[in-house]
């Protein structure tokens, strides 16, 4: 069990591929400078830094949200349309639940659904199913301020996942909740991610978070925004609370730990 | 050692626990214990004054030309029902057209302001004007204009009630949450998806609020432009009425007639409210109960 640089070659064609991506701001600040980055299939990466080193503008990148001031994201593997333009399945799970206060649990995650012009019976059975899935059969009428915020965010899952994506980009999601939901929900989303096989893009600050959940750790630094490590962990799934204790876990969050230290240093 | 992770994902009790659980409070005829004492002071307090009023009417022997008492007030109600009655039924006919009206018109405009910059900046101003010229100073011009009467106070009664409706949905229209409207762009909402499914329904709460304050100045529209064209002799409202009692020196009508278009705007307040209450009851901050 180690935590080692990723290997450069792999053969397979990446899902996304981003290339010598920059942004800069209307007001001079540049949020990332020269990220090259692939993701694969299926793998759990998290994008680890302090803040302000660009991760979250990274990410909403890759969703399409903001285009870079310079570089390229392909999706090779994904449809295109007739201009050129990558559609990707792609579900996206913001800092807070984004929920729409006016809908129930059901209408907030039959949302994407809806906006495809799934019809309503179809949406209605799926958005259920995803809802059970995320541990929430029996709230579905239930409004968001009647959830709790670990409740909120579990729909904010379901609804990202509900056209089973093949990407699940997720923006600190679990920052605003206390530690044992947040615990809760690291390892169902471990579970989610074990059985539907999508590619995980985790941005977080936490180290013991990234190296719980996650393959791959891209480490970045700010100032401006740009990849310093891009850390394999091997410790094998499934993870659960046993591996949270373990002296593997330290370890591997030690050296985690290290490579954030002299990436900020740099 | 697999189990765990594969599993379908559990409840987690800690969650659960955080739904509301509903107090059952002790109710008196229909409503609850706790509300009462908001509605009995008041009705104290009216009925003290109505009173104090009444005898000092009596007492001082004041006559009824100069100041009728309570008493006398609801006698002319009811004995001039039927003149009176029709007047409110026009007036109040006028005042929900033209908040229909308002409605339509102000919703519209505000769809159309937020989908186009350009058409809000170069129209707005003129929906200020609109507003800020007072109703009296254009109403004669306006009943000119139009001939028919009935229009005309539609007209009038519309330009006083419009405005909050516009300018509280435009504000509403606007104050989607930026995430959920970067959401909608994620999926490849149309316009049209984004304004019924996040816009629209984001823009509910200011609507209502808007809702609230046109339905009382409609009424006040349609009288202020009733005397002006119950000057001219026209018009027969409720407006007409008290300035033809007071022609006549008839005070206890016209405190009757004064009586009814308090009564109107209370109970156009009320319809609102429970419109609104209605519309916003699940999920609004301002018509949720709290418990703490």
């Amino acid at each position: 069990m180690t935590i080692a640089p990723v290997a450069s070659a792999t053969n397979a064609r990446p899902l996304v591929s981003i290339r010598d991506v920059s942004k800069q701001f209307a007001n001079g600040t540049i949020a990332i400078r020269g990220v090259d980055l692939d993701l694969r299939e299926a793998e759990f990466v998290s994008l680890l830094g302090p803040s302000g080193c660009g991760k979250s503008t990274l990410l909403r990148i890759i969703a399409g949200l903001g285009a870079p001031s310079a570089g390229t994201v392909d999706w090779p593997t994904s449809a295109h349309d007739a201009s050129g333009e990558a559609h990707p399945d792609l579900g996206f799970v913001f800092q807070d639940p984004t929920l729409m206060p006016w809908a129930n649990a059901l209408k907030n995650t039959m949302l994407p659904l809806t906006l495809a012009a799934v019809s309503k019976n179809e949406a209605e059975e799926r958005a259920a199913e995803m809802l059970a899935l995320v541990g929430l059969k029996g709230f579905e009428k239930s409004y968001p301020r009647e959830l709790s915020g670990g409740m909120k965010m579990r729909v904010s899952i379901a609804r990202a996942l509900v056209t089973h994506p093949k990407i699940l980009l997720m923006d600190e999601p679990f920052a605003a909740l206390d530690e044992i939901t947040r615990h809760k929900l690291n390892d169902d989303l471990l579970g989610l991610w074990w059985q539907n096989r999508f590619t995980a893009v985790f941005v977080t600050h936490s180290v013991f978070e990234s190296v719980y959940l996650s393959q791959r750790i891209v480490v970045m630094a700010a100032r401006p925004g740009r990849v310093m490590a891009d850390l394999q962990n091997d410790a094998p799934y499934p993870r659960d609370a046993l591996f949270r204790t373990s002296a593997d876990y330290a370890h591997l969050c030690r050296a985690a730990s290290e490579t954030l230290k002299r990436a900020i240093a740099a | 050692m697999t189990s765990s992770a594969t599993t379908s994902v559990p409840h987690d009790g800690t969650d659960a626990e955080a739904r509301p659980v509903s107090a059952e409070e002790r109710r008196i005829l229909g409503l609850p214990a706790s509300s009462w004492p908001g509605i009995i002071a008041p009705v104290v307090i009216g009925i003290i004054a109505l009173t104090a009023w009444e005898l000092t009417v009596r007492i001082k022997g004041i006559p009824h030309y100069i100041l009728p008492g309570p008493i006398l007030i609801v006698q002319t109600l009811w004995n001039d029902w039927a003149t009176l009655s029709e007047s409110l039924l026009i007036t109040l006919r006028i005042t929900f057209a033209a908040l229909i009206a308002a409605i339509a018109v102000g919703v519209s405009l505000a769809i159309i302001f937020t989908q186009s910059k350009w058409l809000e900046k170069s129209l707005f101003p003129y929906a200020v004007i609109l507003q800020v010229t007072p109703v009296v100073s254009i109403a004669p011009l306006i009943i000119i204009w139009v001939g028919d009467i009935n229009l005309s106070l539609l007209i009038c009664a519309w330009i006083v009630a419009f405005f909050p409706i516009l300018s509280n949905t435009i504000l509403g229209l606007n104050s989607a949450d930026h995430n959920l409207i970067n959401l909608f762009q994620l999926y490849r909402a149309s316009r049209w998806q984004t304004l019924r499914y996040l816009r629209l329904p984001a823009a509910l709460p200011y609507f209502l609020g808007g809702l609230k304050i046109s339905g009382g100045l409609a009424l006040i529209g349609a009288v202020v432009a009733e005397f002006v064209a119950g000057t001219g002799g026209s018009a027969s409202g409720l407006a007409y009425r008290i300035l033809e009692s007071g022609y006549r020196l008839q005070i206890p009508r016209m405190f009757a007639a004064l009586l009814l278009i308090s009564l109107s705007g209370i109970a156009i307040f009320f319809l609102t409210s429970w419109i609104a209450h209605l519309a916003l009851r699940h999920w609004h901050e301002s018509a949720v109960r709290r418990e703490n």
